[in-house]
């Protein structure tokens, strides 16, 4: 149950043991996270550290459900909210192969409809690819316990597409004091373009 | 409230999303094992997840056919508004060629209404489709690819047909023409408005038609059994039609 490490021509790849799901390739056993394929695998390989073994984890836009298997494979639950229909059709598939992967299929603004769902949490990871990421994070904060650690994924240009992107991400870690302490940003560069990830603590 | 103290199934998850409440950090596993409604926190991490994906399910599949339908009926929408609007501006061209103005204000409003109601469906259109169907909405355009879904009367069977089957969707006519023995076979339907189909010369429009059906039926399959967005298929189009538009007219 936690995240691993595996070498495989001349580069390393966070992996985890856990049913396969779609085409993804499988080391040893071990379920490669392909950091093109997953920002929070980005994450991990720039240095990143998301605590997911043993963890309760509310993750904000759950697209398709890749990544939220992922953190599935390691964490102790995990809440993957996802509004848009397509995306929660293929969440809904996955989160049917794993035990502590529960898909919540609501709009992540509104967090008080899944109030009575979503238990307290140690880590909050946010990849909502919608104007006002910020608030997103800021109205989610009271599910996240004292000392929870918190991710928002910026995407730069569903903010503004003439800003800087890092004007932008300093924008979102600005507004998000409001509700967390932010650590730092690490920009996902080189395999996501104009994408960072900003880290805090409640 | 929390949804084990509506119930331990759907429904109980269902009421709760519907009614919400305040966002908080409680320990509702633990809670819940303390009232005495589940034995385990295992026993309440069983219960939540037979009953978040079970309501998710219902829920998403009927989000999906809704917006599926709008879709389809936007795209259907456009074409009858299009038409429409050609229609009644060619009408109001004659008639201001013969005597120079139209006299009746209600003909000019319902025109720049029609103008504003075909706008206003291509941009919902745009906006929708590509949720649908982001993979068809990258390769063609949000427009083409509902006309595509609109065609195959949906999503899911347009993910079944065989690439030569949508290569010529929106050409039943000539295709009939073609069986009944009055003509050659189409080598396009819908998907000449393509750049890729359309801007390729003539002699090579077959084999542009070939490789666009194609990858737009892949990209079809990934929507409807995937769901995430794969640039690399543009890429791959790209690719193949530099060699198709390249080849030597000698």
């Amino acid at each position: 149950m936690t995240v691993g490490w595996v070498d495989v021509d001349g580069e390393r790849y966070p992996a985890t043991d856990g049913e396969k799901v779609r085409d993804e390739r499988v080391v040893d056993g071990l379920r490669l996270w392909h950091p093109r394929r997953s920002k929070a695998s980005a994450a991990l390989v720039k240095g990143v550290d998301i605590p997911l073994e043993d963890a309760r984890v509310l993750y904000l836009g759950g697209g398709a459900g890749t990544t939220p298997s992922y953190f599935a494979d390691a964490a102790r639950a995990v809440y993957a909210v996802e509004f848009a229909p397509s995306p929660a059709s293929r969440l809904v598939d996955v989160a049917g192969t794993r035990d502590r992967l529960f898909p919540v299929f609501a709009d992540a603004r509104k967090p008080s409809v899944y109030a009575g769902i979503v238990e307290g949490v140690d880590v909050l990871y946010q990849d909502v690819a919608t104007r006002g990421q910020a608030d997103v994070a800021v109205k989610n904060a009271p599910f996240v316990r004292d000392g929870g650690r918190v991710y928002v994924v910026v995407k730069a240009r569903s903010e503004d597409v003439t800003a800087e992107p890092e004007e932008k991400y300093e924008e979102v870690a600005d507004r998000m004091e409001d509700a967390y302490d932010v650590d730092r940003t690490v920009d996902l560069s080189p395999f996501y373009d104009d994408h960072a990830v900003v880290i805090a603590r409640r | 409230m929390t949804w084990y103290e509506r119930g331990t199934d759907a429904d109980a998850v269902t009421e709760e999303l519907d009614e919400g409440g305040e966002p908080d950090a409680r320990d509702l596993p633990g809670d819940a094992v303390e009232s005495g409604v589940f034995g385990t926190r295992d026993g309440y991490y069983d219960a939540l997840h037979q009953a978040t994906v079970e309501t998710a399910r219902r829920r998403v599949d009927e989000a999906v056919d809704t917006a599926e339908r709008d879709v389809i009926n936007a795209v259907r929408t456009l074409e009858t508004v299009g038409d429409s609007l050609n229609e009644l501006d060619e009408r109001t061209r004659d008639w201001r060629e013969e005597t120079d103005r139209v006299p009746v204000e209600g003909v000019v409003e319902g025109r720049n209404a029609l103008e504003e109601a075909r706008d206003e469906t291509r941009g919902f259109i745009e906006e929708r489709t590509p949720e649908l169907a982001p993979n068809l909405s990258n390769l063609a355009d949000p427009v083409l690819a509902a006309r595509l879904i609109a065609l195959a009367g949906g999503l899911d069977e347009l993910a079944r047909m065989p690439s030569s089957t949508v290569q010529v969707l929106g050409a039943e006519d000539a295709l009939f023409r073609h069986l009944r023995g009055d003509a050659p076979p189409p080598k396009h339907g819908v998907i000449y408005v393509h750049p890729y189909v359309r801007g390729t010369r003539e002699d090579e429009r077959g084999s542009a038609a070939r490789a666009v059906a194609g990858k737009l039926t892949i990209a079809a399959r990934v929507d409807r059994y995937a769901g995430d967005l794969r640039p690399q298929l543009a890429d791959e189009l790209d690719e193949k039609m530099e060699r198709i538009q390249g080849r030597d007219d000698g």
